[in-house]
């Protein structure tokens, strides 16, 4: 502040050259994209063991829209974390935060027209313990994604903090919900499809939030 | 269209680009899309950009560069250097004048903590500007959230009741008996043109007919009592 207790431009410049250390430049953000796409793929051959790779083909063969939504979430993780490393770089387009938007859209219309596809059958019920699974593995999953984000985003500095946290956030769930198709190859019931996106939205706004309390800048 | 106010551009890149006939969309575009310093130079080229701004970019990307690595003198010599811009890009974005130089330091903060961002095959005056834009944005938002808790009220002053119990009244009665004392030692012609026009309230029209003087006169008059009556109340010159 300036006024007449606070620092003159002069002093203030002086402050900052005396505060000067050198610093190592951000990284490119197609190669932290990349890095961090590779993370996702590692857990993925993680979770190999687990997957039933003739019912997962079997369900993908019999519904395109499977294959559609699993793009979708997959085309989602893939420009929500490009627009997470761009927006950590303030002179790159603020409008970056859009570029998930198309993903995203055919994430949720695929997942839709399985619902709708599924019928009547989808508002059948569903065990307790299989919404929780779906619930824990996407927010299980996003917490060490999120964080490795953020350990290849410590050298960024964004303008639009919570944004930036947000969209990362974004990518870090839409990966986990990519990886739950693995494990769990199923129609998108309403119920199922809503604790998705439940679980998405709560890793968003949990990045968002968090990069309010903790964030810098 | 992207208007010329949304651009990411300093401001001499864009008086310069408007003033050679260009669009804003291609100055935006120059700023948003070249890498290398050999791109840089054909869009300068291409969209008439003065090379005295591209030579002035390409050392202050230098100095960063350099600042980057740690050297002090590059750095002092960059940020003093951004000043003016930074001023000049606030001014423009209509940021309040009270708040400007506050903004300025938010900015130069910035600068120094974002400095590992800046990729050095990129426009400097880009970086720079985007920072501003963010900071003046900033500025105005605690600004608005400052005055959305403040309450402007001119009658404040008439319609509160004092209960500080303090009897002292705003104009006291000594005062009174300055200002009045004042006033009849001055000129007869001023003192009724005072009396009035100032005490009295009476128009200039009201006060020529029953006084016979001329509207001017009685204006003269005025003037030169207020002026006298300042001299007498406040014999040193304080304002």
């Amino acid at each position: 502040m300036i006024g007449a207790s606070g620092p003159s431009h002069e002093e203030m410049i002086g402050r900052l050259v005396g505060d000067l250390r050198p610093v190592r430049r951000t990284r490119p953000p197609l190669v932290d994209t990349l890095l961090w796409t590779s993370a996702v793929a590692a857990f993925a051959l993680v979770l190999t063991p687990r997957v039933n790779f003739d019912a997962l083909a079997a369900r993908l063969t019999a519904a395109p829209d499977m294959w559609l939504a699993l793009a979708g979430s997959l085309v989602t993780m893939v420009l929500a974390t490009i627009a997470a490393f761009m927006l950590g770089l303030p002179d790159r387009d603020p409008r970056w935060a859009l570029a998930p938007l198309p993903g995203l859209a055919l994430w949720l219309g695929a997942s839709g027209l399985g619902c709708l596809r599924a019928g009547l059958e989808a508002f059948g019920p569903i065990p307790t313990h299989e919404i929780i699974d779906c619930f824990a593995f996407i927010v299980g999953f996003s917490v060490p994604l999120s964080g490795l984000m953020l350990l290849l985003r410590r050298r960024a500095y964004s303008l639009r903090p919570t944004l930036n946290a947000a969209i990362a956030g974004l990518a870090a769930s839409a990966a986990a919900a990519s990886l739950l198709t693995l494990v769990h190859p199923f129609d998108a019931t309403v119920l199922d499809l809503g604790v998705h996106f439940i679980a998405v939205g709560v890793v968003v706004v949990s990045n968002g939030i968090a990069s309010r309390r903790f964030g810098g800048a | 269209m992207i208007r010329v106010t949304d651009m990411n551009l300093d401001l001499p890149i864009v008086a310069l680009t408007l003033a050679n006939g260009r669009t804003a969309d291609r100055a935006v575009l120059w700023a948003s899309a070249t890498r290398g310093s050999g791109e840089v130079m054909d869009a300068v080229t291409n969209t008439g950009i003065s090379r005295e701004a591209e030579a002035e970019d390409l050392r202050l990307r230098a100095l960063m560069r350099s600042a980057q690595d740690g050297d002090r003198v590059a750095y002092e010599d960059l940020l003093k250097a951004c000043l003016p811009r930074i001023r000049r890009r606030l001014q423009r974005r209509g940021v309040d004048p009270d708040l400007v130089d506050d903004t300025i330091q938010d900015v130069l903060l910035t600068i120094h903590r974002a400095r590992q961002t800046y990729d050095p095959s990129r426009p400097f005056a880009v970086w720079l500007a985007m920072i501003t834009d963010r900071r003046a944005i900033d500025a105005a938002r605690r600004h608005h959230r400052h005055a959305m808790h403040e309450v402007s009220s001119p009658d404040a002053y008439e319609t509160h009741v004092d209960d500080s119990g303090d009897p002292q009244p705003f104009v006291t009665t000594n005062a009174i008996d300055r200002i009045r004392g004042s006033i009849a030692e001055l000129p007869a012609a001023q003192r009724d043109a005072v009396e009035r026009l100032s005490l009295r309230q009476q128009s200039l029209t009201e006060a020529s007919q029953e006084t016979g003087r001329s509207v001017g006169s009685l204006k003269v008059n005025l003037h030169r009592g207020l002026k006298a009556l300042r001299a007498l109340l406040n014999p040193e010159g304080r304002s």
